[in-house]
């Protein structure tokens, strides 16, 4: 529409991601709110149950998204926020009680915004927005919001100042109000601070006063205590007695007296007579111009810094990942240049022609890899965000499946604050709902069950992240039934994946059963874990972001997966190697060592290769038949060297190990990642692409698949061996 | 010289929005402050031309602003608007009792704005 604002590419993204922003806050306090909740419900001693507070953030939440859609013209978005808001604001008042059915419609208010604005980002419009879900939606709400008020102000008649009532707003009034009724004591705590450095100070007292009771309001103090300060009048409620709450301030100088008895506020300007102490600053006039910004004498240091903490407070940037990623693609050119440069002085060198010129540049190239390596950690460091990003929306996964599955389970989240790429987080977000999505469905019983196992009747998934080395390992752990190995068997047996007498599970196999695609050992598809999505796909994901996957699980107590992840993404030290005529990248961090043996090493073992390396057997893998590759002509393994070595270069884990074999090590450098491409997603054994620097593209090895795939290989053939 | 313009407002998008739809049509440094704290604190700072306030804000309420901009002699000269939404009238009416010189309520068109400030700001630079 014409009428409309237009809102060009920058301030659209600029919304979106506020508009993201508030939406995850609002679903941290909605499972706050539900948590007060339910302890007020359960009749917790010391539960405060539902806090005041933190309904007026979430109102503030759904206030701000509305005023943010209106403005953008978004109108399906404003009327959900709108009609939330009302709800809401209802709510904080106390017109409309909560209850576990006002919270669901809060919650499924929350997924339809999210889906409004996921919507929008993608297509820049509304286009596609579906309006009868958005109007049976509101009309759900508006029944909900449409009870009849309670009781009508009592504040103004207990006698509270109307100066101080008219700055209030509707909410702080209520609480004055809700106050005032439950018999409180009104009371007011006056302080002077230094202007520079007034909300430390204020936070201080307001952290102290919450402790005695309910902080309804700040009021600044308009007239000019003296140069360089600032007064407050802190309101607030409680049912202490003055004495005490004069003992909880002790060491600050701080004046409390109760406010409905006290005869003004402090520091208004109609008091303004009472305060005469202060020197008058001349008022403002013609000659203001030249003596700006003219702080008071003595005042001018304290405003100093009132500057620069101003100047802190506003000095974060958002930044689009699009812009950081472009960031990180040049700061990877350079290090790939770098390559070049090192390469280069190393070729001079051999050359023997300038020694002390190619010494400088060598040593040049030394310093100039230094620096780029600080470069690329501060620009990894941006991307770097706390795994709150995405645990915060399990917290909302939980609660939803788990009341459709009629089970009861609590979310105990440890590690949020561990930080990896956003790109990862963002990656991580599918693949853990996957196994969040498991666990309930899957792994833990009802409650009926649990009980009748002597278990705690409400289930429990414990999701941690921590920091291991170079890499952040997130664990999610239930306490459920575990997983039935016979089971997975006669499933695989059933659908044809193993031989009726194959002989029990491993763990580990049971493990690669349950990735295979398809796989389920649910006889219905279920709302919760049928949608198609199996643990191949979490695999696949986690396999992705060059990361592993691995579970533990114990029959009747419960499962525990474990994803291990590189920290960052964008740059990788990598071995370079050579077989068959291609060159391949193998992360460099997966590699144990590199062997060179002879032809005469390898031992044929149930008709796998292997060789003996110390006191373990090493299973080994051809690229050239993983891959199928057609050698170049004459080639032969080992690349023709005439006593036909072959090169090993042993990766993965203990027992996980592998033996990749190859004709050539080209050497061990910085490569960037990039991405695969949607022809090369999926296929086994690839985690990416990577740049060399000179203008080849290499494909970068998945170890944790290959690895994965040779053990198969084994179980496989030992069956029909 | 450019007029110097103090937007307290708890949204970044929004208090962009205002900035870039106020710069379309003024010469003017704008001030932006995230939170009322911060906005009592650059006040003392620099002499402003305008003030404008959300409010609802988290530290202190944009009423409580407007009362302290306008009964202090400092600076109650300077002319103030406060930004409020639909189904507020309260909050409007309470602001303009309490001294502010306008409001604009959410979602406003641009021109509004604009009309709104070049109203509001005096005829001369200084």
């Amino acid at each position: 529409m014409s009428d409309e604002p237009t809102p060009g590419a920058e301030p659209l993204r600029e919304f979106l991601s506020e508009s993201e922003e508030l939406i995850e806050k609002l679903g941290r306090d909605l499972i706050a709110l539900d948590q007060g909740l339910r302890r007020e419900g359960a009749g917790e001693a010391g539960a405060g149950g539902v806090d005041p507070e933190l309904l007026n953030d979430i109102f503030r939440g759904a206030h701000s998204l509305k005023g943010l859609s209106g403005m953008f013209g978004f109108k399906g978005l404003t009327t959900v926020s709108h009609n939330l808001e009302n709800l809401l604001d209802a709510l904080r008042l106390g017109r409309v009680a909560l209850d576990a059915q006002v919270l669901d419609l809060l919650f499924a208010g929350l997924d339809l915004l999210g889906r409004q604005v996921r919507g929008v980002g993608e297509g820049g419009s509304e286009e596609g927005a579906d309006l009868a879900e958005i109007e049976a939606f509101v009309a759900r709400l508006n029944e909900a919001a449409g009870r009849p008020r309670t009781a009508a102000t009592s504040a103004a008649a207990a006698g509270v100042d109307p100066a101080i009532l008219a700055v209030l707003t509707e909410f702080e009034e209520h609480r004055l109000d809700e106050n005032v009724r439950a018999g409180r004591g009104l009371y007011r705590a006056r302080a002077s601070f230094d202007l520079a450095t007034f909300d430390q100070g204020l936070a201080e007292l307001t952290g102290r006063l919450k402790k005695q009771g309910e902080v309804v309001t700040t009021l600044p103090g308009a007239a000019a205590a003296a140069p360089g300060r600032i007064e407050f009048d802190v309101v607030f409620a409680t049912d202490r007695a003055e004495a005490d709450l004069r003992a909880a301030l002790a060491g600050l100088e701080a004046e409390v007296s109760p406010l409905v008895a006290a005869p003004s506020p402090a520091g208004r300007a109609e008091e303004a007579p009472q305060v005469p102490v202060a020197p008058q600053r001349p008022a403002p006039g013609p000659d203001a111009d030249r003596a700006e910004p003219r702080p008071a004498a003595g005042a001018a240091q304290a405003a100093e810094e009132a500057e620069s903490s101003l100047r802190s407070a506003t000095q974060t940037v958002r930044v689009d990942i699009a812009k950081l990623d472009a960031l990180m693609t040049i700061v990877g050119e350079l290090v790939l240049d770098k390559t070049v440069i090192g390469g280069i002085a190393e070729e001079m060198r051999q050359a023997g022609g300038a020694p002390t010129l190619s010494g400088a540049l060598a040593k040049a190239t030394r310093s100039l890899g230094k620096k780029l390596a600080e470069l690329q950690e501060r620009v990894m460091e941006v991307r770097m965000v706390p795994l709150s990003q995405a645990f915060d929306k399990m917290a909302r996964t939980v609660r939803k499946l788990s009341r459709d599955a009629g089970k009861e389970v609590d979310l105990v989240i440890s590690g949020a604050d561990t930080k990896l790429d956003k790109l990862i987080v963002e990656e991580l977000v599918d693949p853990l709902m996957h196994i969040i999505r498991n666990a309930i469905d899957h792994g833990i019983e009802t409650t009926d069950e649990r009980v009748e196992l002597g278990k705690p009747a409400r289930g429990r998934i414990a999701l941690r992240a921590f920091q291991k080395g170079n890499h952040v390992v997130i664990e999610v752990e239930d306490d459920g039934q575990g997983i039935d190995f016979d089971r997975v068997r006669s499933v695989a047996v059933a659908r044809g994946l193993l031989e009726p007498d194959a002989p029990p599970l491993k763990p580990r196999e049971a493990f690669d059963l349950l990735c295979t695609p398809g796989f389920t050992t649910r006889d219905t598809v279920t709302e919760i874990s049928g949608r198609g999505v199996g643990m191949d796909a979490v695999r696949t994901a986690i396999s992705q972001l060059s990361g592993a996957l691995d579970l533990e699980t114990t029959r009747g107590a419960g499962t525990k997966m474990i994803i291990t992840l590189p920290m960052t993404l964008a740059i990788i030290q990598a071995l370079v190697v050579a077989t068959c005529g291609r060159t391949y990248a193998i992360p460099l961090s997966q590699v144990q060592e590199n062997l060179m043996i002879a032809p005469g090493d390898i031992r044929t073992v149930e008709r796998r290769e292997v060789i003996q390396l110390r006191e373990r057997t090493l299973p080994l893998a051809r690229l050239e038949r993983i891959f199928r590759l057609r050698p170049p002509d004459g080639w032969r393994p080992g690349g023709g060297r005439a006593d036909g070595s072959l090169y090993v270069v042993v990766v993965g884990m203990g027992e996980r190990s592998l033996g990749i074999v190859v004709d050539e090590l080209l050497g061990q450098q910085d490569v960037v990642i990039k991405s695969v491409g949607e022809l090369l997603r999926g296929v086994r054994g690839i985690a990416g692409a990577a740049d060399l620097g000179n203008q080849q593209t290499v494909l970068v090895l998945d170890v944790g698949s290959l690895t994965d795939e040779a053990i198969a290989l084994a179980a496989g053939r030992r069956e029909v061996g | 010289m450019a007029y110097r313009i103090l937007i307290a407002e708890d949204s970044p998008t929004m208090r962009s929005l205002l900035a870039s739809t106020i710069e379309d049509v003024a010469d003017a440094e704008i001030v932006e402050t995230g939170t009322g704290f911060e906005a009592l604190k650059v006040l003392p700072r620099h002499r402003f031309d305008l003030i404008i306030t959300d409010i609802n804000m988290p530290d202190i309420n944009g009423l409580e602003l407007v009362h302290f901009v306008k009964s202090n002699p400092e600076y109650q000269r300077i002319p103030l608007i406060i930004i409020t939404t639909e189904g507020s009238s309260r909050d409007q009416e309470r602001g303009l009792k309490l001294g502010a010189d306008a409001y604009l309520v959410k979602p406003f068109r641009p021109e509004a704005l604009q009309q709104t400030v070049a109203r509001l700001l005096p005829r001369e630079a200084r």
